[in-house]
């Protein structure tokens, strides 16, 4: 069979870590990159008789998170130890929830190439983190900061067919979780982490293949490496009349390659079961309406409404919802002057460009977005030529000036003054009277070169529009009277 | 019920999953208390519960909840006090192969 007769379903599992200063069930700090250790207490370490305490922030936000992704946000819901023994947890129970997580359903709408499509959710539930190895030359050594910090495991539907849709559902989902700023999305510092579930079957069949979860995927190009990398080797095996084995595969960033992680089947069985120290999680109906009713707009319908209601292109519209802090800019421009695709144009060919990591805020620009504003404004109403637009722009990067400022103390403004321009003229064309004579002989087009002498004359201010009138006025009516 | 008994080989993969070791005489004693435990139990199951809520906890409770206020309570040397042996202010323990093969 060639590599078009199959077909790949992908599952994946997202580990999100919640935004809160402390840690699921207990009020230790929840910070990334603190000296090892450094943030463990009794509950983290394990200690017998520590008792856990949940944090009512994550519960909230697992909350936001299950509404904006559509889910049913179940009011009762519990949680269960899964046990399995790895030194990063101490307890030797990780504290999840299994039969009855918080959220159930939901789904992702997401953009691939321009088509709008969807990956249906299984479930989202809270859990915690655990410690983290980290392997020395003769041992393993354990930093217990990250045990207990609170995750959402967001379960999405085997819905997935190729590394493409992967990734963009991936993309969308982080992009989510930030507009709903409960999870920072960091990959490589591994607050917003993914495990894949990759068969593969032949094409119209139904039933799935046999299929590997791939871990330790910390980049989106790295999912679409991993990914596309275990799908050509299952329907290698599989076209060579092999099997493929159920397992753990690791991603190897170096080689590109998955590796089949020490089988451990045995260590699968979790023998869930409802923490006994941890009584059911009772959500008031109150708490959730408020919940509801506070959610943000998320980028799928900003997308929407930006093409709906500002007239954007598609294109525009997903561009300037990648990150919610651009689309904030950009609103709060489009608040301030009327004119949604001249302010998006700006937005996206030149205050992009001034922004290294847009997610992280564009607080880091001199200007704001009232600047901006103005200054698209001041193009609309031709008081700035586009290039000289661009000029000002510039001073606006480095200084954060208002560009009426800079046009005035920079003498940008275009040049209106009609007695002014008509002298300008009267000595341009008493210069150059044999290019007068051929415009007059019919040889329109020298027009150009008439602006461009008064653009010349006036280093580029010359109100082009009035410039062009006055022009056509000198050379036609000296034409009559001659 | 010796049809519903539990095996020697079940206890013996559960005291695995536990980290048990245990004895030829333990294991053949447990699978003996487990059966007893495991044929209550089927008693139970006998009963029509079907109209009844399952019960999850013992005591009917709701979950108390806190602020997300940090507080640190402990310091790393307290920390890595109990620890058998510890490295660069880390617990350090025998080699985790990952990956193997």
């Amino acid at each position: 069979m060639s590599s078009s007769e199959w077909e790949a379903v992908i599952g994946l599992e997202v580990h999100a870590q919640l935004k809160t200063s402390s840690k699921l069930f207990s009020r230790e700090s929840a910070q990334y990159g603190a000296e090892p250790n450094t943030q463990v207490n009794e509950v983290c370490a394990g200690m017998p008789g520590a008792l856990p305490v949940i944090n009512e922030r994550a519960v909230e936000y697992a909350m936001v998170a299950g509404y904006a992704l559509g889910c049913e946000v179940h009011l009762w819901s519990q949680f269960a130890r899964k046990n399995y023994f790895y030194p990063d947890l101490p307890k030797g129970y990780q504290i999840s929830q299994f039969k009855h997580p918080i959220c159930t359903g939901g789904g992702v709408d997401y953009l691939l190439d321009g088509e709008l499509k969807r990956c249906n959710l299984t479930r989202i539930h809270l859990e915690e983190d655990a410690g983290k190895n980290i392997h020395a030359p003769n041992g393993s050594l354990v930093d217990l900061n990250r045990a207990g910090v609170p995750l959402i495991e967001i379960v999405g539907e085997p819905e997935l067919r190729s590394a493409d849709e992967a990734t963009a559902y991936l993309k969308e989902l982080r992009n989510i979780l930030r507009y709903l700023d409960v999870c920072d999305g960091n990959l490589e510092e591994g607050s917003f982490r993914c495990d894949a579930n990759v068969s593969v079957r032949p094409r119209g069949q139904e039933a799935f293949g046999t299929r590997a979860e791939l871990k330790n995927i910390n980049s989106f190009r790295f999912i679409q490496r991993a990914i596309d990398y275990e799908i050509a080797r299952q329907i290698d095996l599989l076209e060579n009349g092999e099997q493929v084995v159920q397992e753990t595969r690791l991603f190897n960033h170096d080689t590109g390659r998955t590796t089949s992680m020490r089988s451990k089947e045995e260590a699968h069985d979790y023998r869930y079961f409802p923490d006994p120290d941890l009584p059911p999680l009772v959500i008031a109906p109150e708490w959730s309406e408020r919940v509801k009713a506070a959610l943000p707009e998320l980028p799928g319908q900003k997308r929407e409404r930006y093409q709906r209601d500002l007239g954007l292109p598609a294109y525009d519209a997903d561009v300037l919802t990648q990150a919610r802090p651009v689309a904030e800019f950009f609103e709060a421009a489009v608040a301030a002057h009327d004119n949604p695709k001249g302010i998006a144009n700006w937005v996206m060919n030149e205050v992009l460009r001034e922004v290294d990591n847009p997610e992280e805020g564009l607080d880091a620009l001199a200007f704001g977005p009232a600047q901006l504003a103005e200054l698209v404004q001041m193009v609309d109403d031709k008081e700035l030529t586009g290039k000289i637009a661009k000029a000002v722009f510039a001073k606006m990067v480095e200084s954060g000036q208002a560009p009426t400022e800079i046009a005035d103390a920079e003498g940008l403004r275009p040049i209106r003054d009609e007695g002014r321009l008509r002298a300008l003229i009267a000595d341009i064309l008493a210069n150059n009277p044999a290019q007068v004579e051929q415009f007059r002989g019919g040889k329109t087009k020298l027009m150009g070169f008439f602006i461009g002498q008064l653009m010349q004359q006036t280093r580029g201010k010359a109100d082009p529009g009035l410039g062009r009138k006055l022009l056509m006025e000198e050379l036609n009516s000296d034409n009559e009277d001659g | 019920m010796t049809d519903t008994r539990i095996t020697r080989d079940e206890v013996a993969r559960v005291a695995r999953l536990a980290r048990l070791a245990l004895s030829d005489d333990e294991l053949n004693a447990l699978r003996d208390d487990l059966d007893a435990i495991l044929g209550y139990v089927a008693k139970l199951s006998e009963l029509d519960v079907s109209e009844v809520e399952p019960t999850t906890h013992a005591i009917p409770l709701e979950m108390p909840t806190r602020r997300d206020e940090v507080v640190q309570t402990l310091s790393r040397d307290e920390v890595l006090s109990n620890a058998p042996s510890a490295e660069d202010g880390m617990f350090k323990v025998p080699t985790i192969l990952e990956g193997g093969n």
